[in-house]
């Protein structure tokens, strides 16, 4: 399966599993999504299941809360994560609240699925990282897998998670694993071993990172798209890098970060968002709180720019494998 | 065009800010609101199409006339004893909000709002709504826990923030929350409601319930750009909402005519949308009642959603932070052409022989007694002034369902310095 086919897959098995489960936004029922990801959704499961919505963000996710408050479980979609803004009132000073305001008489458990982050010539609107901007944020939950087994797995714990989750999917990889090599042919999902996804249910506990490749000279911080990046490239410079992909951001799995970074002294974290205030500044904090003793190099940050996404300049903007490989030499010249 | 960019020939583009008529010192004439007779007002049949009664949306519909009698297709025809509820309900919550106010004033929680002069918008529709209806209020609906006869106790615990809140200390004061009692948890950002009104109608659409929603919100905030995302997701999938804009002429202190009132009603933005339209006497409890009513069976009939513009007048301030003498008239509330309606009620009962000054005397002590005696009872459980009064630790709870390691690792190192430090406050466990 390409994770397109996993994510459709989740739902499918979380409609037919919870009879309260219902997926909207725009374009998702007939037609399936412009990705596709919803497509059979609603022969399936019928137009009050799944359905097609106003252009309206802060609709879509207002109107979510109230199913959800009614004792529905809303997997709304945002088309892309660029326009999630609109709703971020919603999704900020409602959703993540209103458990604590109401003292748990009213939940949001939704999961707010979109695909995010840049390298598919998206320009300024369709390339966006934001999920900065909802770990800053107290009582929303932020999951963002790197495999269709992960996408999966994370997915449907999310829907049955009580509290708000933000699901962005790595739209640059929705159809196989990327090496940041532009130009070079596109890989696909059934050469790879988290392509491999079992048809029924099973779930991927958030808050637990996965350490995809096990090493002992630095560790890699990565998630989602990147954590293909950084594979790649230190399979090109034959470095022994222990690779963690967080898969939640919220809540963060510190311990395994912890136990790695004690282990080989040293940190690069690698995301596609910009750089200030970004979640690469917080892991990078943690891991000085955490490990400052046991680091033998200042924790490194490879992000993208503090620049609107560009169009054509777009693979100078992307921390691709020139910028994590300068990194790493910075990090190991000790 | 000239060198220098001007046109001579087109006069100068002039901006218009809008100016409300009166400002504190002016005199106040109220005579330009169009108060249109009682009874004038045809009532459609509720599965008429929205179309077909746009002039519903620029009138104002009217029960009560200056008699006292109830007239007009437009008369609930509600018994003396329901007319006697509404207004013993309308009352008490005048007396409660006297109270808290001068609570407040007296430092014993940091924050009230009053809803006088706009008691029949809440209360009215509570009745004409079935109990189990979801409502989805703004902050000055305290009618609707009032006429649901939610404990006066527990309004007051949650005003103080004290042991007995409900909401732990969690909320602002007159923020309430019962999902018991039908009662949404209020947000201060405006206008979040509705959609989210819209959202519960929805799920109970599609899962053939028979209960409906109701929401309201400030004509300031229709210019919010979730009323709008509210009305357009009512009317594509007609769900089964009561849209309600209270129309209190003022917005802290910009007047309505910063949310756009110079131009039109607000029930007519109802007509853009394809949504059924009224608007109504908001200080007349019979026609609040009846257009209630009537959209109420609209939505359980899925004929969809109906939008009521209360025309009403806030006769207080916006809150206990607020001070409307330095931006209104004195006059205004006192001139305001529809009356007060507690006292047009009180006037409508008389007329017909079911009430009379006497009765009303003793009911206004009584429901004064009531509230002082439950003021009492819910200050056994402390006041705001007294400090922390939930369990220190209590602070994190209900961020998430369970409880994330660093909310944990973080409320230690608050329990950590508290200990050190040895200040006496109450700690869970």
């Amino acid at each position: 399966m390409n994770m397109i086919q996993a994510i459709n897959s989740a739902m499918e098995v979380m409609m037919a599993r919870d009879p309260n489960v219902v997926v909207m936004g725009e374009d998702v029922g007939y037609f399936g999504g412009v990705f596709r990801a919803t497509a059979g959704l609603q022969e399936k499961f019928g137009k009050t299941r799944v359905f097609d919505t106003p252009i309206t963000e802060c609709g879509i996710i207002g109107v979510a809360i109230g199913m959800g408050a009614y004792g529905l479980r809303p997997v709304p979609e945002i088309q892309f994560a660029d326009y999630i803004y609109p709703a971020l009132d919603q999704l900020v000073s409602e959703a993540a609240r209103l458990r604590y305001r109401s003292a748990g008489q009213f939940t949001a458990p939704l999961t707010v699925r979109s695909p995010f982050g840049g390298g598919i010539f998206g320009g300024q609107t369709h390339s966006q990282s934001p999920e900065g901007i909802f770990t800053h944020v107290s009582g929303v939950k932020t999951v963002i897998p790197s495999t269709p087994y992960d996408a999966k797995g994370l997915l449907i714990a999310s829907i049955e998670d009580n509290d708000p989750t933000i699901f962005f999917e790595p739209k640059r990889i929705y159809n196989g694993p990327f090496d940041g090599h532009w130009d070079r042919p596109s890989k696909n999902w059934s050469g790879h071993e988290g392509g491999a996804v079992p048809e029924g249910y099973y779930r991927i506990e958030l808050g637990k990172a996965a350490v995809v490749r096990p090493g002992e000279a630095v560790t890699i911080l990565a998630y989602g798209t990147m954590v293909h990046v950084a594979r790649a490239t230190i399979e090109d410079m034959g470095i022994d890098a222990e690779i963690i992909d967080l898969r939640t951001l919220v809540p963060l799995d510190v311990e395994t970060i912890e136990a790695s970074v004690k282990k080989t002294g040293r940190c690069l974290v690698v995301h596609e968002a910009t750089r200030t205030g970004g979640f690469g500044a917080e892991l990078s904090a943690l891991v000085q709180e955490r490990c400052f003793y046991h680091l033998e190099a200042p924790v490194e940050r490879v992000t993208g720019f503090d620049t609107p996404y560009p169009h054509s300049l777009e693979w100078a903007y992307f921390p691709g494998p020139v910028r994590i490989g300068e990194a790493l030499k910075k990090l190991l010249k000790d | 065009m000239t060198a220098d960019g001007s046109r001579p020939n087109l006069p100068p583009l002039s901006l218009h800010v809008p100016e409300p008529k009166f400002r504190p010192g002016d005199a106040v004439d109220f005579a330009d609101v169009d108060v249109p007779p009682a009874g004038a007002q045809r009532r459609p049949d509720t599965a008429a199409a929205p179309d077909s009664f746009h002039e519903l949306a620029y009138t104002l519909v009217r029960v009560l006339d200056d008699e006292g009698q109830a007239v007009g297709p437009w008369n609930p025809r509600l018994t003396p004893d329901t007319l006697r509820t509404i207004l013993r309900d309308m009352a008490l919550v005048r007396a409660f909000d006297e109270r808290m106010f001068r609570a407040q004033r007296q430092g014993k929680t940091s924050f009230y709002m009053k809803c006088t002069g706009e008691e029949a918008v809440a209360i009215a529709a509570t009745h004409a709504l079935a109990s189990d209806d979801m409502c989805f209020p703004s902050y000055r609906q305290q009618g609707i826990l009032i006429a649901r006869g939610y404990s006066m106790v527990q309004m007051m615990n949650q005003i103080y923030s004290n042991s007995g809140d409900v909401l732990q200390g969690k909320q602002l004061p007159i923020m309430y929350s019962s999902r018991d009692d039908g009662f949404f948890s209020i947000s201060g950002n405006l206008t979040t409601q509705y959609p989210q009104a819209v959202g519960w109608a929805m799920a109970s659409a599609a899962k053939g319930d028979t209960r409906i929603a109701a929401t309201w919100c400030g004509e300031g905030s229709t210019a919010e750009g979730d009323f709008h995302s509210a009305l357009t997701f009512a009317t594509v999938y007609k769900a089964p909402v009561i849209f309600n804009i209270v129309n209190n002429q003022w917005a802290i202190s910009s007047f309505s005519g910063f949310a756009g009132a110079e131009a039109t009603t607000f029930a007519a933005r109802a007509i853009g949308y394809g949504i059924a339209g009224l608007r109504v006497d908001g200080n007349d409890a019979l026609a609040v009642y009846a257009a209630t009513l009537w959209a109420a069976e609209r939505a359980r009939t899925n004929q969809g959603p109906t939008l009521i513009e209360h025309f009403t007048y806030r006769a207080e301030g916006h809150s206990t932070s607020d001070d409307p003498t330095q931006y209104r008239s004195a006059g205004e509330p006192t001139a305001w052409p529809l009356g007060d309606p507690i006292a047009r009620l009180k006037a409508h009962l008389i007329a017909i022989g079911e009430w009379d000054d006497e009765r009303h005397a003793a009911m206004d002590r009584e429901l004064a007694e009531q509230v002082k005696a439950a003021q009492k009872e819910a200050e056994k459980n402390g006041i705001l002034g007294h400090g922390l009064l939930q369990p220190l630790d209590s602070l994190f709870d209900g961020v998430f369902e369970e409880m994330p390691w660093h909310l944990k690792e973080q409320r230690q190192q608050m329990i950590d310095e508290e200990t050190a430090s040895g200040r006496p406050w109450a700690r869970k466990s």
